[in-house]
């Protein structure tokens, strides 16, 4: 591996010219020569699919991938609360500067300026785009877009279509696809997994899949690469992710030279319905759309813990959101909401059922809103996910407070790339929650799907462009010794999942056990010792694991142990990168809370003459000793400041 | 507690399917996909092949999960996924039958995992609205009637789980062809394409589904409540359309 310096390629000057500029130095390929060049994409959620149906619209011949069975069941379509976009709709002074400000100060100053502008600037055209396409946001009695607060905006700029935005969202943009795939410019290919980029020296000409049906490993090449695939929340097994969501396109693009940016940065959302046993495969998210009406409350004593919440009476609850930060209440970001509900739970007045001796739930209460609003309003607002509540719990959040508690929900990190969305290998991008660009340390709610459809629609197409513009289209013929290496080291990879020496363990087994020591040692407080511990069992699990996975069948068939045994093992590698970038941030910032960088009222304290960098690592060809990159990062426009939500 | 299981498993899609007995130990509290899990755990233990079964958010909305339990698609509890039923609701059955979704047009892959791309290439046929990126005016520019944005969005709850093919005694796909149309035919951005239906409808035809007798068992079962009104919709528009040309 070379040694580099980190060229972030964001422009120069005026902010708000910078992407308008950016897109005229990008150069372009004409409509008759597009057609010449092949792109992949792989994973066809919010990101992917509106990336691929645009390249496709463009005339590019494009191919993607997905494992699921259908593009339309991508993750992103669980996102239930909403989009931001600086519309200023609301007349409540709102404005691209504002909405970057407020994305920036979210992801505590741990973000490039020159991105998050350009993402605030771009949020206005992807509401055109979505209204155009179909998708029903929820509407005024007037028949313009309604809109709603959410968590560390002072604004009401989030759009929904009532708690299923991801949802129609992520179908506006299947269908695009679906448009292309009828046109013939879109190849798809669903139930089929990336093993590897075959690699010709420092560029990715294209990828090595498996087909989960019948086993086949298949080359595909092309002339640049595209990585949609999300986020690695997965890799602490109980997540709020989809259970196949995983890591691996990435990290085999890491192995291959890619940097791997801020893994530590994993947003714990505060609003999920607790953990209730042994068995569960994952938690639920409860949206965060519910703190604009639902008051998060803990009792004042310990010994009101075992009592049912309506016998507690007004005077013994403490509404510890709104006393802790009177401003914004119960809408703080979602990091220190978490922190907050740990600190409440860790004192001893959690409540509901224990885990490992200890109760951990607060009560989401929406007696207020009901009595001050109406039953009806509420349901209107919230009924999917109230009825979603009841289903897991057989509890009636209509009568009773909900029980929530923080579970990981959200990677922030991901694969380093440019302002380009191009990664540290040539021609290979990364898209939506896949790359680590846009929201630093902590991500503000209605922000993901906003970034994913920001890289898709409208930055991709554009630097996808100018990358080929460069290039001459590639010819399948140069390319058989690269397709043959990288086709051989797939095999050799399955052949070692599937005979392991003394196969006696689940995949799952594993996957829980590693989930354990990285929601201990890197989950909501961090510290250096617990750390270090962790580093030494994730290396231990993982020997095991190659010695002792067990998987029954062929690989040569339909067999989800061996995709899951696959996704486990690039989990056990990256939970060691996430631990080690944990530890060398020594202080605290948005979701990194290192316990010894905390203030007295258990805030996080930034260490910006240090830190203030991305940190990215590059796979040294061990796994063990990664290179640290930093790429630092300027502040010329806003000042960084003490997040401050009090 | 000890949950009775008969399951259903086939090795292809040309190869005889056969119930197979097992048991197994779960809590009430747990999911039905989480006893799935259980079992397969044991399966693998004892060195044999687990049961291959779809499955992905479970929580309700990617449309993945597809189980038939006890004959009905999605299990007892109505409006509800098979990844959002839970066991306390089967404590008291006497052994559990498990079973894929059966239709020509969703062909077995294995055991409980069928094919359903059928869906997809109905989609292709004309489930979208043609806009170029880049090339849509202010949103705010084309104001929407409430009631016409929240009807169309009650049709768009659509996750494409095919429960409705599943139960229909022709195996039709009228309600999921029914509920895209409904979602973008009634907007007014959707309106232009007035042959929406009839492509859709040709489509579903042509992937072997059967067509609409009007059992309304498909509503029944739909976990997303979609409504037969949505095929009203629809028909009303074809009829239109039909009119117009």
């Amino acid at each position: 591996m070379s040694e580099f310096e980190l060229e972030s390629h964001a422009p120069k000057g005026p902010l708000q010219d910078r992407w308008k500029q950016h897109k005229f130095n990008c150069r372009v390929v004409s409509p008759a020569n597009r057609k010449k060049y092949t792109v992949i994409v792989v994973g066809t959620g919010l990101a992917g699919a509106s990336a691929a149906a645009s390249l496709g619209e463009m005339g590019y011949k494009v191919k993607t991938f997905c494992f699921q069975d259908s593009p339309r069941r991508a993750h992103s379509i669980a996102a239930q609360g909403g989009i931001n976009a600086a519309k200023n709709y609301q007349n409540d002074g709102d404005s691209v500067w504002r909405l970057f400000y407020d994305t920036i100060k979210g992801g505590d100053f741990r973000a490039r300026e020159s991105n998050v502008f350009r993402l605030a600037e771009l949020s206005t055209s992807i509401i055109d785009q979505a209204v155009a396409q179909g998708v029903p946001f929820a509407r005024e009695y007037s028949g313009y877009l309604a809109n709603r607060s959410f968590g560390g905006a002072q604004v009401s700029r989030t759009f929904y279509a009532r708690g299923q935005t991801g949802q129609q969202l992520l179908l506006g943009a299947y269908q695009a696809m679906s448009r292309q795939v009828a046109c013939g410019s879109i190849k798809h290919r669903s139930r089929c997994e990336m093993q590897d980029l075959i690699m010709d020296g420092d560029r990715a000409v294209g990828i090595i899949t498996r087909d989960l049906v019948t086993g086949e490993l298949e080359s595909h090449l092309a002339d640049c690469v595209v990585l949609c695939t999300g986020g690695y929340s997965n890799a602490f097994f109980l997540s709020t992710n989809a259970k196949g969501c995983n890591a691996s396109a990435i990290w085999r693009a890491h192995k291959q030279g890619a940097l791997f940016a801020n893994p530590c940065f994993t947003q714990i959302h505060p609003t999920c319905i607790p953990q209730h046993g042994e068995l569960q495969s994952k938690l639920t998210l409860m949206s965060e759309s519910l703190r604009n009406d639902g008051r998060v409350w803990a009792p004042k004593n310990k010994a009101d813990c075992d009592k049912r919440p309506e016998e507690i009476p007004e005077q013994d609850r403490d509404y510890f959101l709104e006393r802790m930060y009177p401003s914004f209440g119960n809408l703080v970001p979602r990091d220190i909401a978490s922190r907050a509900v740990k600190l409440i739970c860790d004192e001893g007045r959690g409540v509901g059922s224990e885990i490992d001796g200890k109760k951990l739930g607060v009560y989401l209460d929406f007696a207020d809103a009901i009595k001050t609003q109406g039953l009806d309003t509420v349901r209107e607002k919230y009924g999917n996910l109230f009825q979603m509540y009841q289903r897991i719990t057989a509890e009636n959040p209509y009568q009773t407070p909900m029980r929530i508690y923080p579970a990981v929900h959200y990677t922030m990190g991901g694969l380093w790339v440019d302002y380009n969305l191009m990664t540290t290998v040539d021609g290979l991008f990364a898209g939506g929650e896949a790359n680590f660009s846009d929201h630093g340390a902590n991500r503000l709610g209605a922000s993901a799907l906003m970034q994913g459809l920001a890289d898709g629609y409208f930055i991709l197409p554009t630097t996808v462009s100018d990358y080929l513009a460069r290039r001459k289209p590639v010819k399948a013929e140069h390319y058989q010794n690269q397709v043959d290496a990288a086709m051989q080291a797939s095999k050799t990879r399955i052949k070692a999942l599937m005979n392991a020496p003394d196969p006696s363990v689940t995949p799952d087994d594993f996957h829980r056990q590693l989930g354990q020591i990285l929601w201990h040692a890197c989950g909501m407080a961090r510290e250096k010792d617990t750390l270090l511990t962790a580093v030494e069992k994730i290396r231990a699990l993982r020997d095991e694991f190659w010695q002792k996975v067990k998987i029954t069948g062929e690989a040569e068939q339909l067999n989800q142990t061996l995709e899951r045994a696959g996704r486990v093992a690039d989990f056990f590698e990256l939970a060691e990168l996430m631990c080690l970038d944990a530890l060398e941030r020594e202080e605290s910032c948005g979701c990194h809370a290192r316990e010894e960088h905390l203030t007295d009222d258990g805030e996080a304290k930034r260490n910006d003459m240090d830190y203030s960098y991305v940190a990215a690592w590059q796979y040294s060809g061990e796994i063990s000793q990664p290179t640290l990159y930093r790429e630092y990062l300027h502040f010329d426009f806003v000042r960084p400041s003490i997040r401050n939500y009090q | 507690m000890i949950f009775k299981l008969n399951i259903w498993r086939q090795a292809g899609p040309n190869t005889q399917g056969f119930f197979e007995a097992h048991e197994v130990d779960a809590s009430e509290d747990s999911s039905f996909l989480e006893m799935m899990d259980a079992l397969n755990e044991q399966l693998i233990l004892d060195g044999q092949d687990p049961v291959a079964f779809d499955f992905d958010c479970r929580e309700g909305i990617c449309g993945s999960c597809n189980l038939v339990i006890n004959g009905t698609p999605h299990g007892k509890q109505q409006a509800t996924t098979t990844c959002q039923q839970y066991m306390r609701d089967y404590k008291d059955e006497d052994a559990l039958w498990i079973e894929p979704w059966r239709a020509t047009a969703f062909p077995v892959i294995k055991d409980l995992i069928v094919d359903r791309t059928a869906f997809d290439r109905i989609i292709q046929s004309g489930g979208y609205i043609p806009i170029r990126t880049g090339s849509a005016c202010e949103a705010n520019t084309l104001p929407i009637e409430k009631d016409v944005a929240d009807a169309a969005f009650d049709a768009a709850t659509c996750i494409g789980c095919g429960a409705c093919v599943a139960v229909c005694p022709n195996a039709s796909a009228t309600l999921f062809v029914a509920a895209k149309v409904a979602h973008l035919s009634t907007l007014p951005q959707g309106q232009l394409d007035k042959k929406r239906p009839a492509k859709m409808l040709k489509a579903m035809e042509d992937e072997g589904f059967g067509s609409c007798s009007n059992y309304r068992e498909c509503e029944r079962v739909c976990p997303k409540e979609i409504k037969v009104s949505a095929i009203t919709t629809m028909n009303r528009l074809l009829y239109k359309a039909n009119k117009s040309v």
